[in-house]
């Protein structure tokens, strides 16, 4: 016979258990730090050892912070105040290169003058891409977002607005290609004539039609050449570039790569495996010296352009991966709900399978970028002044030979918030979806 | 009759069928690879005609009707729906599929829309029908099969049977003129089947022309004016539904009916 109700037959509950708090010494920090930190002799000895060790760290690394000088023109300076308020040989960090330094680090050798162009640029870029981050923004500012890229264009180089004006006009053209062609040829022929209609364009007429309007009315801000492009704004121009770029590049590799077309396939399939089968700093060195050589004698194509469409290549075989990684997790019948309603290839991927399988692949996609943007560091190797450049141009002075720590301490921090702001939105966009969705 | 769901006596609703043709399939023949999956299917549905097809796993039967919107390609032979002829030409297939509803075993529904967008979504892009329109029918079709309150929840949030009802609502929105039905209720917990058998019946009655592969016998006897049995990509035996049950002729047939039906 057992000895509770519930297992003997027949049995009726005639009252209802109140909710009750658990036990004390069950809940609460003491009963974490037990249960995580010294819940076996391992465990126990883990938790020692880690204290010591970021006793060690933070000992060390404190008074250096606490005694940080901001003030001061030299390190010379710097180790005189040091000795005169904490003594010599007490450790001290010298953040006065920064504040000495800091326009340096943050626009490279664009002209002071100009300072406000970048910073108003950044302003252009987060307005635009707003809408595109978070919804609750009328969909019709994407348009606006659309004409960013120009915009920031002309404010970062300048020079005439015609050249990006005659640029933007190229994607104007395509577009009207397409539709021209579609319900003429079929969709391969229009697709191909948006394509080279617009080349041909900007190789032959686009040149030419910017001169001319130049000629008639010369608007456009001072023009700033690229060598002048340093620190962190040479590299986010670089590292937005890229992910804006090898986005949309990536995910038609993925597709390609998934295609039946023979083709199209196998090109996805070489150019993703070349590309990133080879170290990023040979594709950049590629870039630098290369390149020259096959492009005509004469032709002056920037280097900075140039590490822009290498960083874009690189990062957009990475994604295309990503993405395929997302679409394989697609079940079929989805690829087949969208084709018994009788929805082309191109609406299938665009309302069903790509905004499911982008879901899917969001980490994977953040973290490309991150890493691309950390890497933007790598063309310091062919001789542009990122931070990191900048950092060695700094120490070279005479005034501040020797700081070290100080600048990669802040070129390290600036890049923290620039990738944890990346992975926190990679998680909210994560966390949204999520509940859209379920 | 072992099946609970339906009940086989109830006399089947009066349904015309027309002499007009809506699927004719002749001399056709499909291979996975070397594999003869399909061979020499000759198969006319006339207008207003529900079709059930049965038999044992693995004979086919899903692969026929997947043949009949081309979501797969035949190799040999030809299959005429609606007068136009199937062929590798996309802007046929295209237009086939937009005029032939399917419904899967899984649904199928798109799980980041909603009930009102999977419903709305072929008629906004395919044919082109104004957004506000296109809601108006949807929610006319989601009336229909009786969950209109859901219609903006996520696919995730409904039973099987709510969301088999609401794919079979999708299909309707483009107005098909033959709907094809791929074991729609086999994936579901038996009490939801009812549900859905109901909705189909409904729309047998409306005369809509229908393929149904299901093995829910209850069903084939109320609606179908035809059954078919196919095995090893072939069609062995059909019959209408009387005939087929209480005189089946071949042995395979015998052999699956006294399966299915536990006799
Ligand atoms: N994509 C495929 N590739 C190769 N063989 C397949 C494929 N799909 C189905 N088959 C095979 O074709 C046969 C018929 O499949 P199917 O039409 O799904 O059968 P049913 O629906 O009658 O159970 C099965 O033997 C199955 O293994
Ligand atoms: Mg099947």
């Amino acid at each position: 016979m057992s000895d509770t109700h519930a297992q003997t037959v027949g049995y009726v509950r005639d009252t209802m258990i109140d909710e009750q708090p658990a036990p004390v010494g069950q809940t609460g920090a003491v009963k974490w730090i037990r249960e995580n930190l010294f819940s076996g002799v391992i465990n126990t000895l883990l938790t020692v050892i880690s204290l010591y060790v970021i006793w060690v760290v933070v000992s060390h690394l404190y008074p250096w912070l606490a005694n940080s000088i901001w003030d001061a023109g030299s390190l010379t300076e710097c180790r005189e105040i040091r000795d005169a308020t904490v003594g010599p040989d007490a450790p001290a960090a010298c953040f006065a290169v920064i504040t000495d330094r800091w326009q340096q680090l943050v626009f490279g050798f664009y002209p002071p003058e100009h300072y406000w162009r970048p910073v108003v640029a950044l302003l252009v870029f987060l307005a635009a891409i707003a809408p595109v981050l978070f919804q609750g923004i009328p969909r019709r500012a994407l348009w606006l977002s659309a004409a960013a890229p120009f915009v920031l264009f002309a404010l970062l180089w300048g020079g005439s607005i015609w050249g990006p004006v005659a640029v933007a006009l190229g994607f104007v053209i395509g577009f009207v290609v397409y539709r021209v062609l579609l319900p003429l040829a079929g969709n391969l022929a229009a697709v191909l004539g948006a394509i080279i209609v617009p080349l041909l364009y900007w190789l032959f007429l686009a040149g030419p039609l910017a001169g001319a309007l130049t000629s008639v009315a010369p608007i456009g801000l001072e023009y700033v050449q690229s060598k002048d492009f340093g620190g962190f704004t040479l590299s986010v121009v670089i590292g937005v570039s890229a992910i804006i770029l090898s986005l949309p590049l990536g995910i038609l590799l993925a597709l390609g790569r998934q295609s039946n077309l023979f083709i199209i396939n196998k090109i996805s399939v070489a150019f993703i495996e070349v590309i990133r089968g080879v170290p990023l700093i040979v594709w950049l060195f590629t870039a630098s010296l290369l390149l020259n050589y096959f492009l005509p004698p004469g032709t002056n194509f920037d280097l900075m352009l140039r590490v822009i469409i290498m960083v874009t290549l690189f990062s957009a075989a990475y994604i295309a991966e990503v993405v395929r990684g997302g679409l394989a997790a697609l079940p079929k019948g989805q690829y087949e709900g969208a084709s018994s309603l009788g929805l082309d290839y191109w609406q299938s991927m665009r309302l069903i399978i790509l905004p499911q399988a982008l879901k899917i692949s969001i980490p994977g996609i953040v973290n490309t970028f991150i890493g691309l943007f950390k890497d933007t560091t790598l063309v310091v190797f062919i001789g542009l002044l990122d931070p990191i450049g900048l950092s060695n141009a700094i120490r070279a002075s005479t005034d501040w030979n020797g700081v070290y720590w100080e600048l990669f301490v802040f070129i390290g921090l600036m890049f923290f918030i620039a990738c944890f702001s990346m992975g926190r939105y990679s998680l909210y966009l994560e966390k949204k979806l999520q509940r859209e969705h379920r | 009759m072992a099946d609970p769901a339906i009940d086989a006596n109830v006399t089947p609703p009066r349904m015309e069928v027309s002499e007009e043709i809506a699927v004719q399939i002749t001399d056709m023949n499909k291979w996975y690879g070397s594999f003869h999956v399909l061979r020499d299917i000759n198969l006319t549905v006339h207008r207003g005609e529900r079709i059930v097809i049965c038999g044992p796993s693995g004979s086919g039967k899903s692969t026929l009707i997947r043949c009949i919107n081309a979501l797969e390609e035949h190799q040999k032979g030809r299959i005429e729906v609606d007068g136009t002829l199937l062929s590798s030409d996309l802007k046929n297939i295209d237009k086939i599929r937009s005029e032939v509803g399917m419904c899967f075993q899984h649904f199928n529904l798109f799980p980041h829309l909603t009930i009102l967008e999977n419903c709305t979504l072929a008629p906004i892009w395919v044919r082109k029908t104004p957004k506000k329109e296109a809601e108006q029918a949807a929610m006319h079709f989601l009336e229909k099969v009786k969950i209109p309150d859901q219609a903006n929840k996520y696919p995730g949030q409904l039973s099987g049977g709510q969301q088999q009802r609401v794919a079979i609502a999708r299909s309707l929105c483009m107005k098909p003129r033959i709907m094809l039905f791929d074991e729609p209720t086999s994936a579901l917990d038996p009490e939801m089947i009812k549900e859905v058998l109901d909705t189909m019946i409904e729309l047998a009655e409306e005369g809509m022309t229908m393929l149904c592969v299901t093995h829910e016998m209850g069903f084939a006897q109320a609606v179908a004016n035809r059954v078919i049995f196919m095995d090893q990509g072939q069609i062995v035996e059909q019959n209408e539904p009387k005939e087929f049950f209480n005189n089946p002729k071949s042995d395979r047939t015998k052999l699956f009916l006294s399966q299915i039906l536990g006799h």
